[in-house]
């Protein structure tokens, strides 16, 4: 039995990184920077989620291919062999009872303690915003995200930024509850009328990402999606200042 | 009862019956009708995500189908198969009673069931379907165009229902055990059943008061969730994950304790570390079952003490549920398993349960969550968990408890194709949902044009889809031909220890012709030393 048992770790231990990066690959790993544009004193929490969520996949898939290998080989092992057979329960005595009981929940205990602690950490950099970033406010209506930047442009469905800089969105709802998620910066919030909310990030690349929303909010909630759009910092002040001279065009003419 | 006669008497004894076997069955009726109806929508539903673009509905349609699917097969299907169906028909048989403590009540409560399965299906007659997912958000509920009084009515009678099961089979097990039934004597399924009713009792109110409040915003122009007059929207989605979270218990425990009794009846063997599953996994999912909803809200906007608090709660959840899945697998442990049908469900379960259970660790540390939570991922994570799980439990079950209730045999082979079927349909659709989900797809979404690249993953989720369609299509042909022409079944097939089965097949009124003795008894006395 313990040669099986033995052949069974080997067999697991050999599979385990497969599983584990055909499990990561799909999350991405992280992008190459822009050259020239050198690293900001900003931890971006996104590198901090992937680490996270390695450690996480790591820790379910041991979980997961232990308690599924102990079961399988369980259910070949222990077939009815002839009509009539009956199981051999084990007689435990009082203290394997408790010991059944209190180092299974002293490592489920730790493991979760352990992830809480780590997501505790993660969750402070995700709500903690950088000093010089730039606040844009947002208010979501059915069906577009409507930004406002500092300087009062007004943008729909579309985020511009620059590379570096950590962006703050403060948010708000016209109507539903709606929330803003941009896959690629692992981040969402839901802006609800009523409320204030926020989020930042940190956008790097240059480059386009997706935002949507991910609040159901009537018929046309798929079609409530816009463009984070990453400009260098360069292009990214000549259309600020060029939006900006619009306005006051725009504002002038009136 | 009358003086009728023929199928007119018949007709009135079923609709009359206050013999809890019946009200169980009925149960079961009804809630396989709201299965077939919500699992033909998922079907449309997979057919309109399988490309991008608009394929086979519009998004007004979609979007009620997607309500439908969801409300009914929670509040439709798997609670009342669960609590309704198994509860009512396997309780007294366990422990040994000649029926429930208030019969009539039992009566009233499946009439309340019926109420709400005939109101729920009245979405496909009223002119404005209510197309509020089964979450029923304010404000958007409040100014959709859809019905939401009858969304509201739906969960009152489901609610009262429940209320009334609750009571009814809580009373029973303390008070109407047979002499020498001690509690340690009771099947998992009892105690597990238990623990689900307490919740019940304690949380479904919460929810009938916010669909209350709901309605009189919508209908009376009260303003408890309008911020413009001082109310908050998240008053609505704390009360309804209040009771919504624990409701997810409500489902696990008696699925749990049919996949014991199932497990130990075909293995023969006892249920490992019992007192340790009773009192730590039982009594702790109910314990912590309630301090756990804000992780449904980890992106709302709730403060940062109440996260972490909940962060921890939910992922301690993981302790009490570790605890019985240890106790499960340890009653395999030098057993002597029979692959019957029943127990390939419950083999099945064990995999499935892993990884629907594990899914949950991510989304349980809120710092995924932002990245994670109302995403295909998420959809994926509960399907495993509650939707796969809970629907192997109770086909499991129904095919465990089919030689009682029907005094038939279903047709074994039929049977087996059927689970391979849908095991394999289940996973290839839920575990390619995950990577759906990875790739950044929002949950209750029409479309997906900005994200063509997940077309071809959404393809593999549809053809899973109707793989798992066919897996169970066959398991209700398996049920049928056992029905019509099934061969008679013995009293106690499975040569299982535990009370029911010491009735006929199926059992008369009253169970036993006396009240049985249980001095002697033990529902898992198994094994070849004793």
């Amino acid at each position: 039995m313990f040669a099986r048992i033995r052949n069974g770790l080997v067999v697991f231990l050999a599979t385990l990184p497969f599983a584990a990066s055909g499990a990561l690959a799909s999350f991405g790993v992280e992008e190459p920077e822009v050259e020239g544009h050198h690293l900001w004193d900003v931890d971006d929490p996104v590198d901090g989620f992937h680490h996270l969520w390695e450690e996480v996949m790591m820790d379910i898939i041991i979980i997961g291919v232990i308690f599924a290998l102990i079961t399988l080989y369980f259910l070949i092992k222990y077939r009815r062999k002839h009509n009539g057979q009956e199981g051999r329960p084990p007689k435990l005595s009082r203290a394997a009872k408790m010991g059944w009981v209190l180092i299974p929940v002293a490592i489920f205990m730790a493991d979760d303690l352990f992830l809480a602690a780590e997501g505790w950490t993660l969750w402070k950099k995700y709500r903690e915003v950088p000093e010089n970033n730039i606040e844009i406010e947002l208010e979501s209506a059915m069906w577009s995200f409507n930004f406002t930047y500092p300087n009062g442009i007004e943008t729909y469905n579309e985020l511009r930024v620059p590379a570096g800089t950590p962006i703050l969105v403060r948010m708000t709802s016209r109507d539903v509850v709606h929330s803003l998620y941009m896959p690629d910066f692992k981040v969402k919030e839901d802006s609800m009328p009523g409320r204030i909310t926020y989020l930042w990030f940190l956008p790097k690349k240059v480059g386009e990402h997706v935002m949507t929303c991910a609040e159901y909010c009537g018929v046309m909630h798929s079609m409530m999606h816009g463009k984070v759009i990453v400009m260098t910092p360069e292009n990214y002040q000549s259309w600020y200042k060029q939006e900006q001279a619009k306005l006051v065009e725009g504002g002038a003419g009136s | 009862m009358s003086t009728k006669t023929g199928k007119g008497k018949v007709i009135a004894e079923w609709i009359f019956t206050t013999d809890h076997k019946r009200v169980g069955i009925l149960y079961l009726i009804g809630s396989l009708a709201a299965f077939l109806v919500a699992g033909l929508l998922a079907m449309v539903i997979r057919m309109e995500l399988s490309e991008v673009g608009p394929q086979v509905t519009d998004p007004n349609t979609y979007n009620v189908m997607l309500y439908f699917h969801g409300a009914a097969m929670i509040l439709g299907f798997q609670i009342p198969a669960l609590t309704g169906f198994l509860a009512n028909y396997l309780i007294p048989l366990q422990i040994g009673a000649k029926d429930v403590a208030f019969p009539r009540l039992n009566a009233l409560s499946l009439w309340l069931f019926w109420m709400g399965i005939i109101l729920a299906l009245l979405t496909f007659v009223v002119p404005d379907p209510p197309d509020i997912m089964w979450t029923g958000y304010p404000p958007y509920s409040i100014i959709s165009p859809g019905n939401t009084a009858l969304y509201a009515s739906t969960v009152l009678f489901m609610g009262f229902a429940s209320i009334a099961g609750g009571v009814n089979l809580i009373t029973t097990i303390i008070y109407m055990r047979a002499p020498g039934m001690t509690w340690g004597k009771l099947n998992m399924f009892v105690w597990t059943t238990l623990g689900a009713f307490i919740i019940q009792l304690v949380f479904v109110p919460v929810l009938g008061s916010a669909v209350i409040m709901l309605t009189m915003d919508k209908y009376l122009g009260t303003h408890f969730f309008n911020p413009a007059s001082g109310g908050d929207v998240l008053l609505y989605q704390n009360l309804f994950w209040f009771y919504s979270h624990p409701a997810v218990y409500v489902i696990l425990l008696p699925v749990l304790g049919i996949i014991f009794d199932i497990t130990a009846t075909f293995a023969r063997n006892r249920i490992f570390n019992y007192w340790a599953c009773v009192v730590g996994g039982v009594g702790g999912i109910v314990l912590i079952s309630g301090e756990v909803w804000v992780h449904h809200l980890f992106t709302s906007g709730m403060p940062n003490w109440i996260r972490v608090g909940m962060m921890v709660s939910t992922l301690l959840i993981s302790v009490p549920v570790g605890i019985m899945v240890l106790s499960l697998i340890g009653t395999l442990y030098r057993g002597a398993i029979e692959f019957k049908t029943p127990m390939l469900y419950a083999a099945g379960f064990i995999f499935l349960f892993l990884i629907g259970g594990l899914t949950g660790i991510p989304h349980a540390i809120a710092s995924l969550d932002l990245a994670l939570s109302d995403t295909h991922f998420v959809v994926a994570h509960f399907h495993y968990v509650m939707a796969v799980s809970g629907t192997f439990a109770i086909v499991g079950g129904v095919y465990y408890l089919f030689p009682k209730f029907t005094g038939k045999m279903y047709h074994e082979g039929l049977g087996k194709i059927g689970f391979v079927v849908t095991f394999i349909g289940a996973n290839i659709t839920f575990f390619f949902m995950f990577l759906v989900g990875l790739g950044g797809m929002p949950r209750r979404y029409f479309d997906y044009s900005h994200m063509p690249e997940l077309q071809d993953l959404q393809q593999i989720v549809t053809y899973g889809a109707f793989i798992l369609a066919a897996g169970l299509f066959i398991t209700l042909a398996s049920w049928l031909v056992g029905l019509f022409k099934g061969k008679k079944a013995e009293d106690n097939p499975w040569g299982s220890r535990s009370l029911e089965w010491t009735t006929k097949s199926p059992p008369g009124p009253g169970n036993w012709a006396e009240v049985p003795d249980c001095t002697d008894y033990d529902p898992y006395g198994y094994g070849e030393d004793r």
